[in-house]
Order: C-alpha cells, then structure tokens, then sequence
C-alpha cells in the first residue's frame, strides 16, 4: 500500500488548488468561504458513508476534503466581523457554516444511503 | 531586430513561470498542510472528543492569526509566502469538513462540546496570533 501521507498529501495538493481556483480567498467574501465549507462537508459526508476503500478515504476524504474545506479562514474572518462593529454577522457567520456543514453532511449520508 | 527577438524568447517562459508559481506553491502548501493534519490525528487519536481535528484547527487559526496581522501591522513577509503559507498550507491544515462530520458523529452533548471547543478556542487563537504579531512586529 502507498503511504498514507503520500495519500493524504496528493488529496490535499487537489484540494488546496481548487479551493483556489473556484476563487476562495482569505480575509475576502465570507460566502465563498462558506460555499467551500458546504460543498467539503456534503462530499465528506457521501465519502465516509459510500463502500470505498481505505486508500481512497485517505485521498478523497481526509486529503481532498480536508484541505478544500477551512477553519482557519472561517475564524480569521468571523474574528475580523466582530471586530468591525458587525458582532450580528459575525454570530450568523458562525452559526451559518455550521447549520450549512452539518445539514450537508447529513444530505451526503442520505444520497449515499439512497444509491445503495 | 535580432534583439527584440531574444528578449521575447527570454520574456515568454519568464512570464509562463511567473503564472505556474502560485499554482505550485499552493501545492506545496496544500500537500504539507494536509499530511501534517492527518500526522496530529494518528498522534492524537479521538478520545471523548476528536483531539487531532482540534488540535489542527487551533493551532492553524493560531498562525494564520500571526501571519495575516503581520501583514497588517508590519508586512515583512511577501504575498507569495503568504500564499503558500496561508491558502495552501494553513487552509489545508485547518479543516470545517473532518470537524462537521465527526460532529455529527458524535451523541448530542458531546457534539455541542466539541463545538464549543472548536469554536471558542478558535477564534482565542486568532486573537492570540494577533497578539503575537504585535509583539514581535
């Protein structure tokens, strides 16, 4: 078997670049942010619940989704909202990614479950 | 003429590279920031709550706090280590995905918990990273 950092490193390369590519920036539009997050967290959630193997988890899921999805700008630019005078976006921002992440994760479960 | 040529040949993989380079310093980036998070979750498996999801969430939020305040306050790193550091390496250290689906995974006190972690010492070390930067700025 490949070595899973290899794995998960090749996953993230995909990841990183697309984020970029679909024009995801740090410190920018709060909604584009929000969008990889959603899109990440429906593919991770179809991925841990589709009969794939080990080595394509190890890719696609902790590797792609992983690194196509963020935290860190997700905080960096709920901090900067509530620092801005907007304490109100701020909230929803933080409130919205999560609503949005684990809603899709749950529509990734239920499309997998519906293919089978 | 003979020279105007040589300065397009010269010109045209100097512009080509210039155009890659990103791409490739997001790769970079991208392939460490993963490995390394999925490295903290084999060092720190999930007990109670996903340690290694929140180990790498609080400490890329921590980094990129110092870093994007650096470029603030002082601006001594250039935007290209910016960019592999913050788009491709923290941004792919730190992950919403791993985080929502373990959530979701876990009984409904324990996924409030991890939330509340996630969230609470995320946005701590933003701040912090900020603070830091000040100092050293």
């Amino acid at each position: 078997m490949v070595s899973p950092t290899l794995l998960v490193g090749a996953g993230g390369v995909l990841g990183a670049l697309s984020r970029h590519l679909l024009g995801e920036r740090i410190d920018a539009r709060t909604r584009d942010t929000l969008a990889v997050n959603v899109v990440g967290s429906f593919l991770l959630g179809a991925l841990v619940t589709a009969p794939i193997g080990d080595s394509a988890l190890l890719v696609f899921g902790t590797g792609f989704c992983g690194a196509f999805t963020t935290f860190s700008t997700f905080a960096f630019e709920t901090v900067r909202l509530a620092e801005t005078g907007e304490p109100r976006r701020a909230a929803i921002n933080a409130a919205v990614n999560l609503v949005g992440a684990l809603g899709a994760v749950g529509l990734g479960w239920l499309v997998v479950d519906g293919l089978a | 003429m003979g020279t105007d040529r040589s300065e397009e040949t010269a010109a045209g993989p100097m512009h080509a590279l210039e155009r890659v380079e990103p791409f490739l310093l997001i790769a970079v980036g991208g392939f460490v920031g993963a490995a390394l998070r999925h490295a903290v979750a084999v060092a720190l498996p999930a007990g109670t709550l996903p340690w290694g999801t929140l180990a790498a969430n609080v400490l890329g939020s921590f980094a990129l706090g110092v870093l994007l305040y650096e470029a603030h306050l002082a601006g001594v790193l250039s935007a290209e280590t910016r960019l592999v550091i913050g788009t491709g390496f923290l941004s792919s250290f730190t992950t919403y995905s791993t985080f929502a689906v373990e959530t979701a995974g876990l009984a409904p006190e324990l996924a409030v918990a991890n939330v509340v972690v996630n969230y609470v010492f995320g946005f701590t070390a933003i701040l912090g990273g900020r603070w830091v930067a000040r100092v050293i700025a």
